[in-house]
């Protein structure tokens, strides 16, 4: 079968593998990355490690807010709340 | 080099996370409180809905105010001043956009104002040119076949098959957590926006004011990246073996 669209290389196809999972590709280039994920073993495995990089960051979390500055919010927020409910 | 990951102040989510709506929209963006609700408690004086949402944010606003400016204090400024806006202006939200929408859209005008009013280089204007870091592969070009070959651009080191239970490992989210440390700024920012927080490409667009394709081209950078760093910790023959 002859493909009408120039066939993607490996090469080009690392740099499109963000693309492809925000499903932001055109039609076309959707097309020639899944047809050559379909025959090609090697970056069936990137694409592979692409989705667990995503999925191991996922697993990460952010620190806590300083409770200090917490506390700052608070008192402010109590603040702002007494001085409407006196408006 | 991977001794360093032990030392990391890594902070692991529980196993049960992922079966919890969590706030900051994390796998159930829609299944947060819900801004009508934190938008009527704020305006009955309610504290804790305050403190959920400073809880929610104040560290991501913190840090994506520290892109604009020039040192912590003056981030931390930035963040209060913005929380007292937010506050002076509930009664006028409407919800337009989400509340996070609005907030992080108040901190990042706040905080590109003091930045460039204090002389710094904004984190995305290089963005704007565009095209000044285009060369810059996701993977090594000696790992794949030369012009020259019968099969240009094919794999010529290929990419090994990774163990699940491998990569998420403790230890090696430790790596991950390294080499996100070790990004430039931007890409930082994006990836820890989009794939440790989980908010979608518009929010992470909106809240940065950056374009969809901006977002996208940082976030790829930095994963391709953090793939590299892995890659290396758990395949060296193939990822630094070479030279």
């Amino acid at each position: 079968m002859r493909l009408l669209t120039r066939e993607m290389a490996c090469q080009e196809l690392v740099e499109l593998v963000t693309a492809y999972f925000d499903d932001s590709l055109s039609r076309s280039d959707r097309r020639r990355f899944r047809a050559h994920i379909s025959g090609c073993d090697h970056c069936t495995a990137y694409v592979e490690q692409m989705r667990l990089v995503i999925e191991a960051t996922g697993r990460l979390t952010e620190d806590d807010i300083d409770p200090h500055a917490r506390e700052e919010l608070l008192a402010a927020f109590r603040g702002w709340s007494e001085g409407r409910a006196e408006a | 080099m991977t001794s360093l990951a032990f030392s990391l102040p890594l902070v692991l989510k529980r196993q049960d996370a992922a079966l919890m709506p969590r706030f900051g929209g994390k796998r159930a963006p829609a299944a947060m409180a819900g801004d009508a609700d934190i938008v009527a408690r704020l305006r009955d004086g309610d504290e804790s809905a305050f403190a959920e949402l400073i809880d929610r944010y104040g560290p991501t606003m913190l840090r994506v105010a520290q892109m604009y400016v020039r040192d912590r204090a003056t981030a931390e400024e930035v963040v209060q001043e913005t929380w007292l806006a937010v506050l002076k202006g509930i009664d006028r939200f409407e919800g337009r956009s989400s509340l996070k929408t609005w907030l992080f859209r108040i901190l990042t005008n706040r905080a590109k104002t003091r930045g460039e009013r204090d002389g710094r280089i904004l984190p995305f204007s290089a963005l704007a040119g565009a095209g000044d870091e285009v060369d810059e592969p996701s993977v090594d070009p000696d790992r794949f076949l030369g012009p020259d070959s019968p099969h240009p651009g094919a794999w010529a080191a290929p990419p090994r098959a990774w163990p699940q239970d491998k990569v998420l490992e403790r230890e090696t989210l430790g790596v991950i957590q390294m080499a996100i440390e070790e990004l430039p700024d931007a890409q930082r920012e994006v990836i820890r926006l989009r794939d440790v927080e989980g908010w979608s490409p518009m929010e992470v667009a909106d809240a940065l004011e950056i374009t969809d394709g901006n977002q996208r081209v940082l976030l790829h950078r930095a994963r391709s990246k953090v793939r590299a760093a892995l890659e290396m910790y758990l395949d060296p023959d193939i990822a630094g073996g070479r030279a």
